[in-house]
């Protein structure tokens, strides 16, 4: 198939008529050099396993150019056999590559990113050909290799004592193939771990290039291998029992799968899903600036981008206006072969796209959605579709709700800034936002607001290798990029001691008249009686029955969940100064009653260090109280005229389950660690102990923690886990429990998209100085980046 | 062909009558400098011409030129030389290997200081070409505010048909806008027939927000033309600058109907740099635009530049600097 059959240009007008028209003419790239190298290789290829391609498989399938529908190249698609010995490759290779000083790992990256560097034409060319996308879109993959060869290189002094995770299973989509792998593969490997990647199938034709760049600049064998397939190719890797951390970014549907597959296993996960971010534009904004912010934001690689800014809402005033120029603007929108160096828009990645696009806009259009389109020249062969715009839609209208992955854009007004964020946030994702105004203040104000990673202050979709990249909700977790992205490829630096001692309840429920008072949940800053009326009694070490606790139920813990919502915006607000000062005075309360607690934890679990467990009790209050006005976010600078700010965010509202372990202790490092950070949470106490936490409500009540910062209900464990992990309003779930409690609520969170944190069924040294450290925090929160251009 | 190309003749625009002073609107001028550097970053990857299309919007930049002599030492030697060059701008050698023999180009007019009107005037008779006068005390715009009107008024008697003015830069700095339309206003009124070019001197502005508000005062007070800089200013046209400028001409077509000429001058020299130019024109503006009763370029070494890249395109070759003829 060479070039010149697929290219309709050479046709010259004269130069009289085209001084009359002035119209653009064809200004083609030469892929020539592209379709030479899929013929080298027969038209077809294998894997990149153990440093070597393998052979054309038996079960093949094609590879498109959508812009034309002509194959490109037969690609093989993976057996469990190929992803056993892919795995086995990396495993086999990951301790020497993990073993090697971070500067020859920082050589082989500055290798990969000068080789990505120098062939940056030709593997655009091929995106292009596979994906659809304009080639002028398709460049700077190499600054993530420089980016993380830097990482490598300084990585022993940065990250002290930060171990990799072993092998990496990344699986990633198909709308920028060659920049998400560049994404995914680079900080893998500048911590020390390997890889098994596989490409969408739509476009694999770069990642094949790629391990021929890798293979080229010497990469070791084994280090990086590239399997092809469909999803049931990534289901197999996701599902191996060699893989030890799974990197997706897709669909939030398929992530979500694979959040449920991995539930249990152990394995770290990273999800960058979908989206459907807003573009705010206020009535003071640069109105034709924001035009053009608009058609990098939504129409983008043809609007196949997680963070495209698909949702316009703009402020009633000016929305006319606003509306006027972006279709004056869309009318003069060029949209032909991606090649073409002379277009706005090139095709969608593949006939699927198109028709999932074109569907929902009839179904948008069918609930009352008034569709707009320009009157421009759209190919009729190939995947193309004409910018949309959808205008006179709800917040009930399904493109306003789901994400079309598409060149579709909604458009709803606002009053106030008020108004603006419940509409931004009245999503269930929350990947990126865009806020057009020239006050400064006035955009601030609602970048905090905005519940989003990425926050793009008069600008949009832009991208650097040092600015951390990912979501809220579930728009997934996890950053990619910068010093966060890095920790997600390291382990966790848990003291995890061995298996917890499975500590059976030792409460019955039809235990003799209460012999204490019957401590009640603490929800929304009041005691309140558990909502089924039902108490537990709990025993001594003596086993004796020393008191009754409520045993709370799903209504508990939803009251809990809303209590902890309401509190959540005003506590975050609040300055670190002042959360360290409630910290601080929760400490001093506590010490004033050290002597009961000590007395208490004595009789409860019989230990002889109880004098030694409160004052560190007493001391973790301290540190979290430090932390608070502490933990602060950097300043990055990325190319151009701007600014970012990575601001350490609270995820939200945390459930914490605590272990029967140090039951004073873990309970006051978690929750002060998770208030620290500025969540609200909603706690459960050890099952067994929970005298000690629910001891703590009358210090609570004495230190001036505002109603519903933190909230405590007491009861059997599984049952209300499996509530905590089904709730969608809870972000984040720390979980010290047995294994089959740990699965089973990560399977339930995965419906959700929420961050665990699980022990399955391990022990840790609570004492550990680690958290004493900042580690809890980093846990409990996500880095938002606000990026802010600047420029008289 | 030839006889259908109508377009370098000067198509007959309503001229701008001017409106009233609109200091809401002025006021509302928003412009977000890091967003209009990245849409001028943008465009240069989005629109680009090759081959015949570059050759034609090249030649077009040519009808656009507003070849200028500026000099302390200007005589009517030079100026008659550069004239000819005005009305011959290829070679036509060069016109016969583009195949555009008959087509009648020439450059969209010679600007030059008010001494040199009468020499230009004289030399361009019969060609249609208009002679441009830069005047009330260019480049500073200091000069006694009698003695800049009468300026005026003595290269109209000469037979200038435009006039390229200079704002006084103090009434943008200060915000004074009555004034600056006052000064504008009284300019367009001393040029009667000819047609006014406001030079607004973007470099000395301060940001691309006096860029906007000083081209809608200007506009506002009558200007057919807004013109970004002298050439004398440290920093001339920039195309951040031009898209502000185009964008205020938008605004203001959008409001009254009327169509407002632009011309970027200073430091516009590589052929590339005026098709970036003209694709900007055409894709803020659009066609209407791409015209010199509408678009000019000031500038004095551009067209050598033009001349060797269409040399390149006409014979694949390229070519030694003096096979083409000098301005």
């Amino acid at each position: 198939m060479p070039a010149a059959t697929i290219i309709p240009w050479g046709n010259m007008a004269s130069i009289p008529d085209i001084l009359d028209t002035m119209d653009y003419g064809p200004a083609p790239e030469d892929a020539s050099f592209a379709y030479e190298w899929l013929e080298g290789h027969g038209g077809g290829f294998g894997h990149f396993i153990n440093g070597r391609f393998t052979k054309l498989g038996k079960t093949l399938f094609e590879s498109r150019n959508p812009a034309n529908g002509k194959r490109l190249a037969n690609l093989t698609q993976a057996t469990k056999a190929d992803v056993n010995k892919a795995v086995k490759a990396a495993g086999e290779a990951q301790a020497a590559w993990a073993a090697l000083p971070g500067h020859e790992r920082a050589k082989h990256l500055y290798a990969l990113a000068r080789i990505v560097q120098k062939e940056s034409r030709f593997l655009a060319v091929l995106d292009t050909l596979d994906n659809g996308k304009p080639i002028r879109e398709t460049r700077d993959i190499d600054i993530h290799f420089t980016h993380h060869a830097g990482w490598a290189q300084i990585m022993a002094s940065a990250l002290q004592g930060a171990e990799p995770l072993g092998v990496c299973g990344q699986i990633i989509p198909w709308n920028f193939p060659l920049l998400m792998l560049a994404w995914k593969v680079a900080p893998a490997l500048a911590a020390g771990n390997t890889v098994v990647l596989k490409p969408a199938e739509y476009t694999s034709l770069s990642a094949l290039y790629f391990a021929q760049l890798a293979q080229e600049v010497g990469l070791p064998k084994g280090v990086l291998n590239i399997l092809t397939g469909d999803g049931t190719v990534g289901e197999m890797i996701v599902n191996h029992p060699g893989i030890d951390k799974i990197a997706f970014t897709g669909s939030t549907e398929v992530g979500k799968r694979i959040a449920a597959a991995t539930a249990g296993s152990g394995k770290k996960l990273g999800l960058e899903l979908g989206g459907k971010s807003p573009y705010i534009v206020f009535d003071d904004a640069d109105l034709d600036s924001t035009v053009e912010g608009l058609i990098d934001a939504i129409f983008f690689n043809q609007g196949e981008v997680c963070c495209a800014g698909s949702r316009l809402l703009v402020q009633e005033g000016v929305a006319g206006t606003l509306s006027q120029k972006l279709k004056t603007r869309l009318n003069s929108f060029r949209i032909g072969d991606p090649l073409d160096k002379c277009i706005d828009m090139g095709a969608l990645a593949d006939p699927v796209q198109v028709e999932r696009v074109k569907s929902l806009i009839t179904a948008s259009s069918q609930e009352g959605a008034e569709a707009w389109q320009p009157d421009i020249s759209v190919p009729e062969q190939g995947c193309y579709i004409a910018p949309t715009l959808l205008e006179n839609v709800g917040q009930s209208n399904i493109a306003v709700r789901e994400e079309v992955f598409g060149p579709v854009l909604t458009i709803q007004t606002f009053r106030t800034l008020n108004e603006a964020a419940t509409l931004a946030n009245n999503t269930r994702y929350g990947l990126a936002a865009s806020i057009w105004s020239e006050n400064i203040g006035r955009c601030l104000d609602m970048a905090g607001r905005i519940k989003a990673g990425v926050i793009w202050i008069n600008t949009a979709n832009q991208f650097d290798a040092a600015v951390g990249f990912g979501g809220y909700k579930e728009s997934g977790f996890g950053r990619e990029g910068g010093l966060e992205g890095l920790r997600a490829y390291v382990k966790e630096p848990w003291p995890w001691t061995g298996p917890a001692q499975v500590a059976k309840p030792k409460s019955r429920e039809t235990s003799p008249p209460s012999i204490d008072q019957t401590p009640k949940n603490y929800i929304g800053g009041k005691q309140a009686r558990p909502d089924g009326g039902r108490t537990r009694a709990v025993l001594s070490a003596g086993e004796e029955i020393i008191g009754r606790v409520g045993d709370g139920n799903r209504k508990d813990i939803r009251n809990a969940v809303e209590a902890a919502l309401k509190a959540q915006p005003g506590w975050a607000a609040m300055t670190g100064h002042s959360k360290a000062q409630i910290l601080y005075y929760l400490a001093e309360n506590l010490s004033q009653r050290a002597s009961d607690f000590e007395t208490r934890l004595e009789a409860l679990t019989g230990s002889g260090s109880a004098t030694a467990e409160v004052s560190l009790s007493i001391a973790r209050l301290f540190s979290a109280a430090a932390w608070a006005d502490k933990f602060d976010g950097a300043v990055h600078s990325p190319p151009k005229q701007n600014i970012t700010l990575a601001v350490n965010e609270p995820q939200g509202v945390l459930g914490l389950v605590c272990p029967d372990d140090a039951p004073l202790l873990s309970f006051v490092t978690m929750t002060a660690a998770a208030i620290a950070a500025g969540n609200t949470v909603v706690t459960m106490p050890s099952e067994r102990y929970p005298l000690l936490a629910t001891d703590m409500i009358q210090v609570l009540e004495t230190s001036d923690v505002p109603a519903g910062v933190l909230n405590i209900v007491t009861g059997e464990t599984a049952a209300l886990t499996k509530t905590l992990a089904e709730h969608d309003a809870i972000d984040g779930l720390w979980l010290h429990a047995d294994k089959d409690t740990c699965r089973l609520a990560e399977q339930a969170g995965a419906m959700n998209v929420k961050r665990m944190w699980c022990s399955h069924g391990q022990a840790l040294d609570w004492a550990d100085p680690i958290f004493d450290g900042d580690a809890l925090l980093r846990l409990g929160s996500e880095v938002k980046n606000i990026w802010l251009p600047y420029g008289e | 062909m030839a006889e259908t190309v109508t377009l370098f003749a000067i198509t007959p625009e309503t001229r701008n009558p001017g409106i009233a002073l609109d200091l809401d609107a002025i006021a509302s001028v928003r412009v977000n400098r890091a967003a209009v550097d990245r849409r001028i970053a943008s465009l240069a990857g989005r629109r680009t011409v090759k081959k015949a299309w570059q050759a034609a919007w090249l030649l077009k930049a040519v009808s656009c030129l507003d070849l200028t002599t500026l000099s302390g030492d200007d005589t009517p030697g030079r100026v008659r030389r550069l004239c000819a060059k005005a009305r011959q701008p290829l070679r036509s050698e060069l016109k016969d290997q583009l195949g555009i023999t008959d087509l009648p180009l020439t450059v969209g007019a010679v600007c030059v200081y008010h001494d040199m009107v009468e020499t230009a005037v004289t030399a361009l008779e019969g060609s249609g070409i208009p002679v441009a006068a830069v005047s009330t005390g260019f480049p500073a715009g200091l000069s006694p505010f009698n003695l800049r009107l009468a300026e005026i008024e003595a290269s109209v008697a000469a037979g200038a048909q435009e006039i390229d003015i200079v704002i006084s830069r103090r009434h943008v700095l200060t915000e004074d806008w009555p004034a600056l339309y006052e000064e504008v206003k009284a300019f367009r009124q001393a040029c009667g027939p000819a047609h006014i070019k406001a030079i607004l001197a973007t470099g000395e502005l301060g940001s691309l927000k006096k860029v906007g508000q000083a081209s809608l005062v200007a506009m506002m007070a009558g200007a057919d033309f807004i013109k970004t800089s002298t050439g004398m200013e440290s920093v001339n046209a920039t195309l951040p600058v031009s898209l502000t400028m185009v964008r205020a001409i938008r605004s203001y077509y959008e409001a009254t109907g009327v169509r407002i000429g632009f011309k970027p001058a200073g430091g516009i020299s590589t052929a590339k740099d005026a098709l970036a130019y003209l694709i900007l024109m055409k894709e803020e503006l659009g066609r209407a635009w791409l015209d010199p009763h509408l678009f000019r370029f000031g500038a004095s070494r551009l067209l050598a530049d033009i001349e060797r890249q269409l040399s390149h395109h006409a014979t694949g070759r390229y070519a030694r600097g003096d096979h083409n003829p000098l301005g």
